[in-house]
């Protein structure tokens, strides 16, 4: 058999369940924190499906799901309803799901991604809100039996699914969708991000078709893919496995596949007897939501500034590169802790302010936060204590190798660092004749380099610099040694 | 149009309801013939009807999210039918 | 004077204020009457004898403190769809036989908190689906007034109950006609609100969209009080209403005035019973004899209709309320199944009666892929014609007046075998559900049954929403100008 080299369109679109960072579950009052609480305690007979109770709408909830789809640019119509959507399993309490089927609170919408120094914007198709189901937890009992458990302390969880259109065309797009999503959840503060602890899920629907084919091929939906890692692998396996079998001349049939991470394969789901007949109907428990134009611009209003208007404020007021910029606004809590930092210094001052700030997080914080595996808001060492930080190596109190040396020790302790620098004596030497008698004995130490520099060879005196930084232990101006050394060496020939 | 004993099976497997084979043969016939008397419905001329799903015209029936403290562990798993520790417990779901 | 078992929960609530009885007593002799009548009659599933003994004292106790309401003391029936804490709620269904709520229903709660004394959970058709009682799992309950009949449902246990002198009043629900319907067959007072009236909360769902809660009791200024006492708003239900409660004792009054009554024709209907008829037109003549204005030409054509509707919304519904019982949280659980599915599918094989399933499976089908707009959005439709119809009727009139049922009690096992037949008992109450109005039942009459038995009839009066002071006012006047309320079961 012939194989032709075909080029295929790949095509990804993406179902994200967000789970609301809302205090009570969406239809009842239970606490909606669950991660750390033992098993169905936070349970009343609403969120577990009892005979006769009945759903009531958590506000905040709706209000969460239209300020997200106002900062995805979506379409807030003025109506709203919830329905029921029917699929008995053991994990959902009243054997259906209260949704929104074909009123959701926002349609359409797009946001906007940069891949490989190109912006491109993707789809929204909608936004809407439900419930989350109960956990279930299955087990295999050392007699061989397997059972599942029940778990109902998740059960009625504020859960916003936004559906993307099937816009992207490779897992990169796929993921920095992803990515940037999060970012604008984590801005709304709607929603913790976190997809290793479920709080934020994906699901993908893929598919190839030959380039320049109008119609698109079957749709696999991928699951069970549990971080961004592994949506990003499961999306690279899955393109490969339809190019293979289409290249080999076969079909691709419209199936559900699970993705086995540490097989690095997706496989196919048997897919649910009947699952697809949901028979939607009005929840006749729950009046519609009108969302008029007052209410609206309420929630406008609170909104915080979203990622791509901080970028913009952020290389306007701070003259940073866009570079710094992308890494500052990455969530908003180390935004937030840069200008805390940047507004302690004085008005003049602020530009050259946020430039070191920019490198203190950018670079130190960043690589220590990472070693430690901990967020900005999590770190002892506080905006305060780096614009102090900054104050010390800007007044020529201490050396920029110390100040590395005092920030590491910061970031550990959480202590202010005119305590550590003065405590531990690295207040910088300024006192010329203390540095004259370290210059003067480097340069008999060292007198072939000495005669090297006096003969033009100018590098030497980097390591005549270096010697004397060592006899000072770090503590000598740096820029001071440089000059004293230049002079004795120009005044004896 | 009667409904065929499939079409009552697939509704029966839909609702997850089993039926016995002569459950299946009495509903066919007694939903077939009251499908058949739904068909008066067709007659109404319902253009331009918009449906009603609420008989009451109100909206936005909302509650502030405040948490209230849930019912008591015990409470919640007295009337399990199956039951290990505190979990409900049902035979392995198989798909 | 009517012995102490017979008496208007008024008129022992009079008793109890003047101290000539104790709620203790009457709570005894309700008991007495019980032992003496359930066994035959079936009114009861579940008694709660102690619990009903320490309210009565408790109530004594307020009565004495002069803190006492109408209805403290007063020994009730609460229809088994309305849960109740610590007390087992079946619904009339093997698959909920030994289901202990941890919450009572807001009605209840409210009757509680009025000082009612409740002598246990009353017999009804399986999940309120049927008009006869006789499709509870627990085996049917008989009519007081001829025993060889239904006394109408899915209120059978309730109507039975207040009708046979075992409890002064009842609640009990109404998705299509549950309390009018057997009130009317049981020769009681049945009230179905305004949907919304009444928080729904801890009912136990059938058709969400026309499920009521309502009194049954033994004279209208009753069904007044008990009506004052559970209606209201309840933050748990998102469709209750936020209106206030009008004090409807204050429209109680002999006369009709200056009352406009609309009687429709399409609630004459032929096939119906001659005796039903005849008795319904002449309740109405005396209407207007107490001062209203009769209009016999209203029209409410979409009527025809109205049963094709409901048999749509409701199983509809029916079939996503009923989803929960699976056998996994609560309730009749199969175990010895091969898998979960198989488990889940037995367990509601057999925890579920005939007509359960029956409804079920309609509403699935009603809402499946290929037949949702044929059968339920079209349903939905035609529901908005039916509102509007009455919102057009009444704008002259301020109540409708019409017959119940197009018949009177049948016999035990007459329609069982035909649903469709079953179904068509509830034609007359069927349209208000669908409209969320009010409606009440009143005895206006007897027939005479082909065994000599007396059979009773009602009146069915019907006002516009949140409008239940007209209801009252009407029904009041009618029941004053005559004693039907008056007359009891030979037992």
């Amino acid at each position: 058999m012939t194989t032709t080299a075909v080029q295929y369109e790949t095509i990804i679109g993406l179902e994200v369940h967000a789970q609301l960072l809302t205090r009570s579950k969406m239809f009842c009052p239970c606490a909606a924190s669950y991660v750390d609480s033992s098993p169905n305690t936070h349970v009343c007979p609403t969120c577990l499906g009892m005979p006769g109770v009945l759903p009531v709408i958590n506000k905040r909830a709706v209000e969460m799901t239209i300020m997200t789809g106002l900062a995805l640019n979506s379409e807030v119509p003025e109506r709203a309803k919830f329905d029921r959507k029917n699929y008995p399993y053991p994990d959902l309490m009243k054997g259906y799901q209260i949704s929104e089927f074909d009123q959701p609170l926002c349609t359409g919408g797009w946001l906007e991604i940069e891949l490989d120094g190109q912006r491109r914007r993707l789809g929204i198709t909608r936004v809407h809100l439900e419930e989350d189901t109960a956990k279930l937890i299955h087990v295999k009992s050392p007699t061989g039996e397997t059972y599942s458990l029940i778990d109902v302390n998740r059960s009625g969880v504020p859960l916003m699914e936004v559906v993307g259109e099937p816009d992207m065309h490779s897992p990169d797009e796929a993921r920095a969708y992803l990515v940037k999503l999060r970012q604008i959840l984590r801005y709304l503060d709607v929603c913790a991000g976190n997809m290793e602890e479920g709080n934020f899920r994906c699901d993908a629907n893929v598919s190839l078709r030959p380039m320049g084919a109008s119609e698109l091929g079957s749709k696999v939906e991928v699951k069970n893919m549990n971080s961004f890692r592994s949506v990003y692998r499961a999306l690279n396996h899955e393109v490969e496995r339809q190019r293979e079998i289409l290249d080999n001349g076969g079909r691709i049939p419209q199936e559900t596949r699970g993705w086995v991470d540490d097989q690095g394969v997706t496989v196919s789901q048997r897919s649910k007897e009947y699952a697809n007949d949901y028979r939607y109907f009005p929840e006749p428990d729950l009046p519609p939501i009108v969302v008029d134009r007052e209410w609206l611009e309420k929630i406008r209003a609170k909104m915080p500034e979203l990622p791509g208007t901080k970028r913009a404020r952020f290389l306007s007021e701070y003259g940073l590169s866009e570079y710094d910029v992308s890494l500052l606004i990455e969530t908003p809590a180390k935004a937030d802790y840069f200008e805390a930092a940047v507004a302690l210094a004085p008005e003049a001052k602020r530009q050259k302010r946020a430039k070191a700030a920019a490198n203190w997080i950018n670079g130190e914080l960043a690589g220590l936060l990472n070693a430690h595996n901990i967020v900005v808001s999590e770190a002892k060492i506080t905006p305060k204590g780096l614009s102090q930080l900054i104050d010390l190596q800007e007044d020529g109190t201490i050396s920029g190798k110390t100040a590395k040396d005092v920030f590491q020790e910061m970031f550990e302790t959480g202590r202010d660092p005119e305590q550590i620098v003065e405590g531990a004596g690295l207040v910088q030497i300024t006192a010329s004749d203390e540095i004259a008698a370290a210059v003067e004995r480097v340069l008999e130490n060292n007198a072939k380099a000495a005669d090297d520099y006096r003969g033009g060879k100018e590098e030497a005196i980097k390591f005549l610099v270096g010697q004397v930084m060592r006899e000072t232990r770090g503590r000598a101006n740096p820029e001071m040694v440089n000059q004293m050394l230049k002079g004795k060496l120009s005044d004896n020939p | 149009m009667p409904l065929t004993p499939e079409e009552v099976r697939h509704n029966a497997r839909l609702a997850r309801v089993g039926l016995s084979d002569d459950e299946v043969a009495r509903f066919q016939s007694q939903l077939s013939l009251i499908l058949d008397y739904f068909q008066r419905l067709q007659e109404v001329d319902t253009e331009n009807v918009p449906p009603t799903a609420h008989t009451l015209a109100m909206h936005n029936v909302m509650r502030d999210d405040e948490p209230h403290p849930s019912i008591d562990k015990e409470e919640v798993l007295a009337n399990a039918p199956q039951r290990e520790g505190d979990h409900f417990r049902v035979r392995a779901i198989l798909e | 004077m009517d012995p102490l078992h017979y008496l208007a929960a008024h008129e022992a609530a009079d008793l109890l204020a003047r101290r000539e009885v104790s709620s203790v007593e009457l709570t005894r002799a309700a008991f007495d009457r019980v032992r003496a009548l359930d066994d035959s009659l079936h009114a009861f599933l579940t008694l709660t004898e102690e619990e009903a003994l320490a309210q009565a004292e408790a109530a004594d106790e307020r009565i004495a403190r002069g803190d006492a309401g109408p209805l403290t003391g007063i020994p009730v029936a609460i229809k088994d769809v309305l849960c109740t804490k610590g007390v087992r709620t079946t619904c009339g269904s093997r698959i909920l036989e030994s289901f202990i709520p941890p919450y009572d229903a807001f009605a209840v709660q409210r009757l509680k908190e009025a000082g009612c004394v409740m002598l246990g959970k009353a017999n009804m058709d399986e999940f309120a689906m049927g008009s006869s009682g006789e499709n509870s799992a627990f085996g049917p309950t008989l009519n007081p007034w001829d025993k060889e009949r239904v006394p109408g449902g899915s209120s059978s246990g309730s109507a039975a109950a207040v009708s046979a002198g075992m409890a002064f009043y009842a609640l009990g629900s109404d998705t299509g006609g549950s309390i009018r319907q057997p009130a009317s067959h049981s020769g009681i007072v049945g009230l179905k609100p305004t949907y919304g009236r009444v928080s729904r909360y801890g009912l136990i769902a059938f058709g969400s969209s026309l499920d009521q809660i309502g009194p049954l009791t033994r004279s209208v200024r009753d069904a007044a009080l008990v009506f004052q006492a559970v209606a209201g708003h309840d933050e748990r239900d998102s469709t209750s209403a936020t209106l206030d409660v009008p004090t409807v004792t204050e429209a109680l009054a002999p006369d009709l005035k200056g009352m406009r009554i609309g009687v429709p024709k399409e609630y004459f209907v032929e096939g119906m019973d001659e005796q039903v008829r005849q008795t319904v037109r002449a309740a109405i003549d005396q209407m207007a004899g107490l001062g209203a204005e009769i209009d016999w030409e209203v029209s409410l054509p979409s009527t025809d209709h109205a049963l094709a509707v409901y048999y749509i919304i409701a199983p509809s519904e029916a079939s996503a309320n009923l989803a929960r019982y699976d056998g996994v949280k609560y309730g009749y659980s199969y175990n010895e199944g091969a898998s979960m599915w198989e488990n889940m599918e037995k367990t509601r094989e057999f925890g579920f009666g005939d007509e359960v399933k029956r409804r079920i499976m309609l509403g699935t089908y009603a809402l499946s892929a290929g037949y949702y707009d044929a059968y339920y959005l079209k349903a939905q439709k035609v529901r908005t014609l039916i509102r509007r119809e009455f919102d057009a009727a009444f704008q002259d009139h301020d109540v409708l007046v019409a017959p119940v049922s197009p018949t009177t009690a049948f016999r035990l096992g007459e329609k069982t075998d035909d649903p469709l037949q079953m179904y068509l008992s509830d034609v007359f109450t069927i349209p208000v559900n669908i409209a969320g109005l009010p409606g009440i039942s009143i005895p206006c009459g007897f027939s005479r049954g082909d065994n000599g038995s007396r059979l009773p009839i009602g009146l069915q009066i019907i006002a516009k929403p949140f409008d239940e002071p007209s209801l009252f006012r009407a029904a009041y006047a009618y029941e004053q100008a005559n004693d039907w309320h008056k007359q009891h079961p030979e037992l």
